[in-house]
């Protein structure tokens, strides 16, 4: 009897879980179909699902129109090299504070998330300034740096809460045997944190791929990454939506791919210590 | 010839060639993406040809992003941008601050004098030109033919608010998904505010008096209001509150609406059978004005090419928006991509092109209501600004927004008429007084 119910609410937990599944993931489904659809029927006041004349046109007008590997490029270096600058960054500070935290830690914890709540637009114009002075408007180095700062904080506060999960004995028994600070760090702690460390990383490459006030702010010609390339098919006249989802499809393409074969990984990760 | 020989030769055109890369001017035009703008893009071939020293960059935002993305590296003396796309909203203010470099002398082939007056006004301060147009439009009513016949009326040369009003009921058939009219309820400043403001002209009203008072407690904004919900919730469609351009667009196209009043632009839109159901039976007509009126609503707005003072690249930039903005640029996009894709409304020399004119049916009346606009005087009243469908001062942006969804939120049901205008005559004398006017 308990079995036959435990498999009723198996059931009807799973009914669930995919249900939301595909609430959360319907806005992309509807972007995809969109972006095979022509203009027409993009906008068509009563939209087919799966039963329109299925076209590749919006492809290839962006194809053509404009240089999407270039875009591509600019996204992977920026995503990229931010997160791992600010991995480099992360992983030391964290460990001090998980490890050896002083009286001020959580303040300091605090502070740094605090810095999320402020919207960015208060400090476009020095920030701008500053990437003005030093040369760095519409490069990705300015953009690495300033996605590395932006993303920070959350990349300490998740690995602070990952290390927090580690047992300081086994830390203790390598400084026992002779370990470094920085053996200590790269070759104890760095390995039994990886599931850890990859969902960070995951997480963050996510984050900088989608970042879009920065990247549209700070970048004109040369080191536009994927967000201006989908800004570029908004239109104030005239039909756009299904060369604007042709475009959107292209742009989260690779972040999805990469999402699917790590999902494993992502989970892991952020349901790490979730459970005590 | 020897190996050595051979390598002083490589290397001298080696050098040769990276003297002329070095030797080319990389300029960057920041614009948005209409049809117009995406068809420059492609025809940038025949700039790169009859000048090879300059090399074009292209960055398409959308309009807003552009608008900010613009503002800020203008404000900030960034540099980013050679060539920006701005709207005549934008010029005027832009000059004044000295932000932008005079068009004078775009060279003896852009024949100046061609330029529709109306929209070179516009574009005009202390007598120099500071932007130049690519393409303008103005509004006016677009129709159905066929459902004004079928209601048994015809469209008078001048429509008023009390005709448009008449047609709207006899057109409306919600059972058939027919509405007697759409207009813009989306808010914001270029959305629901454009077209409001422009109507409250030809209802004779004003944003501000002569002392920068707001009007919203005038009788004129009363009945703009008043007129505008009693057509929207009686024959406009559903979910109006959160109609823009493009939703209108889409709607005219398949056949929902019997009239909408928005840019001349749309004529092309809804006359292409490839696009729009209704092709064929679409007519056009001024926009309306006040019961004896003749003020149409000033509405006048031009997509421009201008240069920021903070390029050091101004004679390329020149170069650049003199190729884009001249009659030779009218010629080949007449070759190359057909007469009816010529940018329209800037130049008076097009209007008189007789295969123009065949190619788009609709012309005469887009000429007709830009050459209506005055956008020196957009009121009845005397007025302390310049402007038509918008107030040409800097805070027009936040204003006309915050008034935009006072308004919506009348369309939406979710305040009353004198509620909107009462917040609206509030908000806007607290942030004019905050802004310092009288200046």
């Amino acid at each position: 009897m308990s079995r036959a119910v435990s498999t009723r609410r198996k059931a009807v937990v799973t009914a669930l879980a995919w249900g939301v599944g595909l609430v959360i993931f319907f806005p992309i489904l509807w972007t995809v179909l969109t972006s095979f659809k022509t203009e027409g029927e993009a906008i068509n006041a009563h939209p087919s699902f799966l039963f329109f004349d299925w076209t590749l046109e919006n492809y290839h007008t962006v194809n053509e129109r404009s240089d999407y590997l270039a875009h591509f490029w600019n996204s992977v270096v920026i995503a990229l090299g931010s997160t791992l600058i600010g991995l480099l960054i992360a992983i030391p500070a964290a460990w001090s504070m998980a490890f050896v935290p002083g009286k001020r830690t959580k303040d300091l914890l605090m502070w740094m998330l605090s810095t999320k709540m402020m919207p960015a637009v208060g400090v476009l114009v020095p920030i701008y300034l500053l990437a003005r002075d030093t040369g760095l408007l519409d490069s990705k180095t300015g953009l690495v740096i300033v996605l590395t700062l932006v993303n920070l904080p959350i990349i300490v506060w998740m690995l602070y809460t990952y290390f927090k999960e580690i047992p300081g004995e086994i830390l203790e028994a390598a400084r026992m045997d002779g370990a470094s600070l920085g053996s200590e760090i790269l070759y104890v702690l760095t390995p039994m944190a990886v599931p850890g460390i990859a969902s960070t990383l995951l997480l963050n490459v996510i984050l900088a791929w989608n970042e879009s006030f920065w990247t549209l702010n700070l970048t004109a010609a040369n080191s536009a990454p994927l967000t201006a390339f989908i800004a570029s098919y908004s239109s104030p006249e005239g039909l756009f939506y299904a060369k604007l989802s042709a475009a959107s499809t292209m742009a989260i393409a690779p972040i999805l791919i990469l999402g699917w074969f790590s999902q494993k990984q992502l989970v892991r990760g952020l349901t790490f210590g979730a459970v005590k | 010839m020897n190996v050595t020989a051979r390598a002083l030769m490589g290397a001298s055109l080696l050098l040769a060639a990276t003297s002329a890369v070095s030797a080319q001017t990389t300029i960057t035009v920041a614009t948005v993406n209409n049809g117009d703008m995406i068809r420059m893009q492609r025809l940038t071939s025949d700039f790169n040809a009859k000048h090879p020293d300059i090399k074009v960059n292209w960055v398409t935002l959308e309009e807003n992003v552009l608008r900010q993305r613009v503002t800020t590296d203008i404000a900030s003396k960034g540099g980013q941008y050679d060539v920006l796309t701005i709207g005549n909203y934008e010029v005027p203010i832009w000059a004044k601050q000295n932000w932008l470099v005079a068009l004078d002398n775009l060279g003896a082939d852009y024949d100046q004098a061609d330029l529709l007056p109306q929209v070179a006004a516009a574009l005009t301060v202390g007598g120099k030109l500071y932007a130049a147009p690519f393409y303008a439009e103005s509004s006016m009513l677009m129709y159905r033919t066929d459902l004004l016949e079928k209601a048994g009326l015809k469209m008078p040369e001048n429509p008023d608010w009390g005709f448009i009003t008449e047609a709207a009921a006899k057109m409306t058939d919600k059972a058939a998904g027919v509405y007697g009219i759409c207009l813009r309820g989306k808010a914001g400043w270029g959305e629901n505010m454009a077209f409001l403001t422009s109507m409250n002209n030809s209802m004779g009203g004003a944003w501000f008096d002569m002392q920068w008072k707001p009007q919203f407690d005038k009788p004129e904004w009363k009945k703009t209001l008043d007129t505008y919900l009693k057509l929207m919730t009686s024959y406009g469609p559903p979910g109006s509150s959160s109609n823009g351009f493009n939703e209108n667009l889409a709607l005219f196209q398949t056949g929902k609406c019997g009239m909408w009043i928005d840019a001349t632009v749309a004529a092309s839109f809804i006359s292409d059978p490839k696009e729009s159901k209704v092709a064929d039976k679409v007519g056009f007509a001024p926009a309306p004005t006040r019961a004896g009126g003749s003020n149409h609503g000033n509405w006048l707005w031009s997509w421009n090419l201008a240069i920021p003072a903070s390029t050091t690249k101004a004679d390329a930039a020149k170069t650049f928006v003199a190729w884009a903005t001249s009659p030779a640029y009218t010629k080949l996009v007449a070759e190359k991509e057909g007469i009816a894709n010529v940018p329209p409304g800037t130049r008076t020399s097009l209007y008189k092109n007789e295969a123009y004119l065949k190619a788009a049916p609709f012309a005469p009346m887009t000429l007709k209501a830009i050459e209506a606009a005055n956008t020196q005087k957009p009121s009845e009243q005397p007025v302390p600004y310049t402007g038509g469908q918008f107030v040409a001062i800097p805070e027009f942006q936040a204003i006309g927004t915050a008034v935009g969804q006072q308004f919506s939120a009348a369309l939406a049901g979710k305040a009353t008429a004198d509620q909107a205008l009462a917040a609206s005559q509030a908000l806007t004398s607290r942030e004019m007084t905050r802004a310092g006017y009288p200046k």
